[in-house]
């Protein structure tokens, strides 16, 4: 391993931490999402890193894989914003857990009226 | 003939999913069935080449591994795999009525349904890790929209909290891949155990435990399980009944995979990992069972139920070390499987309820052996195997978990199986006397009559409950082709 690759592998780890820590301080869905984004940029980061090769011939398979996983964030990525448009539209609320108690009881009285 | 059946187990749901989004009305329906009525005549191919040979390698196009991708089939994969051809065929059918393929309902709910089958399929027969990475990626984004098309806000949030949660495991999924990667320079699972040494790198001790995290996550296993009650409660009738019966399994199926096929016995002090795993069984199997017993709705006593009874499936793993594997194993896949019939069925058997009564409250479910008297048996029929009591496959599992518990000294191994059975049955029982209630005279109204659902939807919950019972009886086939298939018992240190 070559010495500047330790340089990307601080950075990666550094990616990956700020977008944990983004992930599990906010509680706005659109915030975690692009933290989730931004840890797997880490770990691309750092898959590549890792299959940079000591003779400088990178190995193929981590960028295939990076690339694949590329493609699997930008989907989830798309269908996550789909589901908070919806969300957005069913509650009104960018946030899951703002009203959850108070929408169970408005369920268990709307429902005890069903019948 | 054996590797164009188990490709085809991939590809010809994926390629009915491409069919059902055409133009015409002809095209779902055309898509769906090509895509889901050959599977268990595929099935039968692979079965007995399987039977021939448990450790099945096929090679697509030729390329061998580490550049090509291997399939891979052996007794545990080809299980799972009838798992799907038969739980998620019948709920395919009680799905016909309630997404009809030529309504817009059918339309978005088609294409996921096949999608999912197909990724499942594909889990099953993967040998890579990357690719299994792939695979849960695909179960997951199918399995999340068949959530969210409830529609409801209740089930957009838990769509969307299950969303979260899942990325969130893929990526520690992905990150120690990474490392793992790294440190042996291959991804098959059944050649990492031979890069694996004695006292393997630090790196390899957190690629393990970031992947296994993962997967708990995925598998919802207990203090990891908060997503799941109200993701597969909140879901239509079909698709809690197969992410219950199947979806949440696919985690578990890993684990098996990494620890008892990937990992040397006697490395990283697996031992303890899985102990560690077995008590979080055994904290599932409790706290599950009693959040089965506080709901209110019938719908999430059975997911809380799912909760508890996954926990049997991580019980097994410490008896690895011991003499009792074999009869461990066993009982673990039996479990596996006669809980997945017998969950699917009262899903079902709920969805057919709650559509009948417009509520699955249990205090509204009175006098339901009068108004629902078909799908009331079905969840007689699906508890009995749940509790384990005889003559159902339940039974024989829980009795084979007994035994292996007995025979390795596990004690507190045999109080735990006893403790989730009493519960098991504590939370059946509360559901059968909520519906056998009468009306209370003093009451000025009397309960509803109920609409009537088409009577195959009645019939598909019942028959996942008889073959739940049914695996009790046929069981000395089904055992022997999984021991087969048996990982090989850790020698004791």
């Amino acid at each position: 391993m070559n010495p500047s690759a330790v340089i990307y592998l601080l950075t990666a780890a550094a990616v990956f931490g700020i977008g944990l820590y983004g992930l599990l301080q906010s509680r706005q869905i659109l915030r975690q999402l692009l933290s989730i984004n931004l840890m797997g940029g880490g770990i691309f980061l750092l898959l590549i890193t890792l299959g940079g090769g000591a003779d400088g011939r990178p190995d193929p398979v981590p960028q295939a894989m990076v690339l694949t996983g590329i493609v699997i964030a930008v989907s989830a990525t798309a269908f996550a914003l789909a589901l908070l448009l919806r969300w957005h539209e069913l509650s009104g609320s960018t946030e899951l857990d703002a009203d959850a108690i108070a929408d169970a009881i408005a369920d268990a009285v709307a429902d005890a009226h069903d019948d | 003939m054996t590797t164009e059946a188990l490709v085809g187990l991939i590809f010809l749901p994926l390629l009915g999913a491409c069919a059902t989004v055409l133009p015409g009305r002809l095209a779902t329906r055309a898509g769906v069935l090509a895509g889901l009525l050959p599977l268990p005549w595929l099935l039968v191919v692979v079965t007995l080449a399987v039977v021939q040979d448990p450790a099945l390698f096929v090679e697509l196009g030729g390329f061998a591994a580490p550049l090509g991708i291997r399939l891979f089939a052996d007794p545990l994969a080809v299980l799972m795999l009838w798992m799907v051809a038969i739980i998620g065929g019948l709920a395919a059918v009680h799905a016909w009525f309630d997404f009809p393929p030529d309504s817009p309902a059918g339309q978005s709910f088609w294409p996921l349904w096949l999608l999912l089958t197909s990724a499942m399929n594909a889990l099953f027969l993967s040998a890579d890790l990357f690719n299994l990475y792939v695979c849960l990626e695909l179960v997951t984004l199918t399995a999340i929209p068949l959530i969210a098309l409830a529609g409801s806000k209740t089930s957009v949030r838990a769509a969307m909290r299950y969303l979260l949660l899942a990325l969130l495991a893929s990526l520690l999924y992905l990150l120690g891949i990474a490392l793992l990667y790294n440190a042996t320079g291959t991804l098959d699972l059944y050649l990492i155990r031979t890069a694996l040494t004695a006292a393997p790198p630090a790196a390899v001790v957190t690629a393990l435990a970031l992947i296994s995290l993962g997967l708990l996550l995925k598998g919802a296993v207990f203090p990891l399980h908060v997503w799941l009650p109200q993701a597969h409660a909140s879901a239509p009738g079909p698709v809690s009944a197969v992410l219950s019966a199947l979806v949440v399994k696919t985690a578990i199926y890993l684990l098996y995979r990494l620890w008892l096929w990937s990992v040397p016995a006697g490395t990283l002090a697996a031992e303890h990992a899985l102990m560690l795993m077995a008590l979080l069984g055994a904290g599932a199997l409790l706290y599950g069972g009693v959040l089965a017993l506080l709901q209110e709705r019938l719908k999430l006593v059975i997911a809380y139920s799912t909760v508890a009874q996954l926990g049997y499936l991580l019980l097994i793993l410490p008896m690895a070390a011991t003499a009792a594997w074999p009869v461990a194993w066993q009982g673990g896949l039996y479990q596996l499987l006669s809980h997945g019939l017998a969950k699917a069925a009262m899903f079902l058997a709920a969805a057919n309820i709650l559509h009948a009564l417009g509520s699955d409250r249990l205090s509204h479910l009175r006098r339901l052996d009068q108004r629902q008297p078909l799908s009331l048996f079905t969840l007689a029929v699906a508890g009995v195997s749940l509790m384990g009591l005889p003559p159902s496959g339940g039974f024989l599992a829980k009795w084979l978990l007994l035994e292996a518990a007995w025979r390795s000294g596990q004690w507190w191994l045999l109080a735990v199986l006893i403790a989730g059975s009493l519960l098991a049955a504590a939370y059946i029982f509360r559901i059968l006397a909520a519906s056998l209630g009468r009306d209370d005279p003093t009451e000025a109204q009397p309960v509803a009559a109920s609409r009537s659902i088409p009577v195959i939807q009645d019939a598909a919950a019942l028959l996942l409950a008889l073959l739940a019972l049914g695996t009790g009886f046929a069981a000395a086939p089904i055992l022997q082709f999984i021991e087969a298939g048996a990982p090989a018992a850790w020698s004791t240190p």
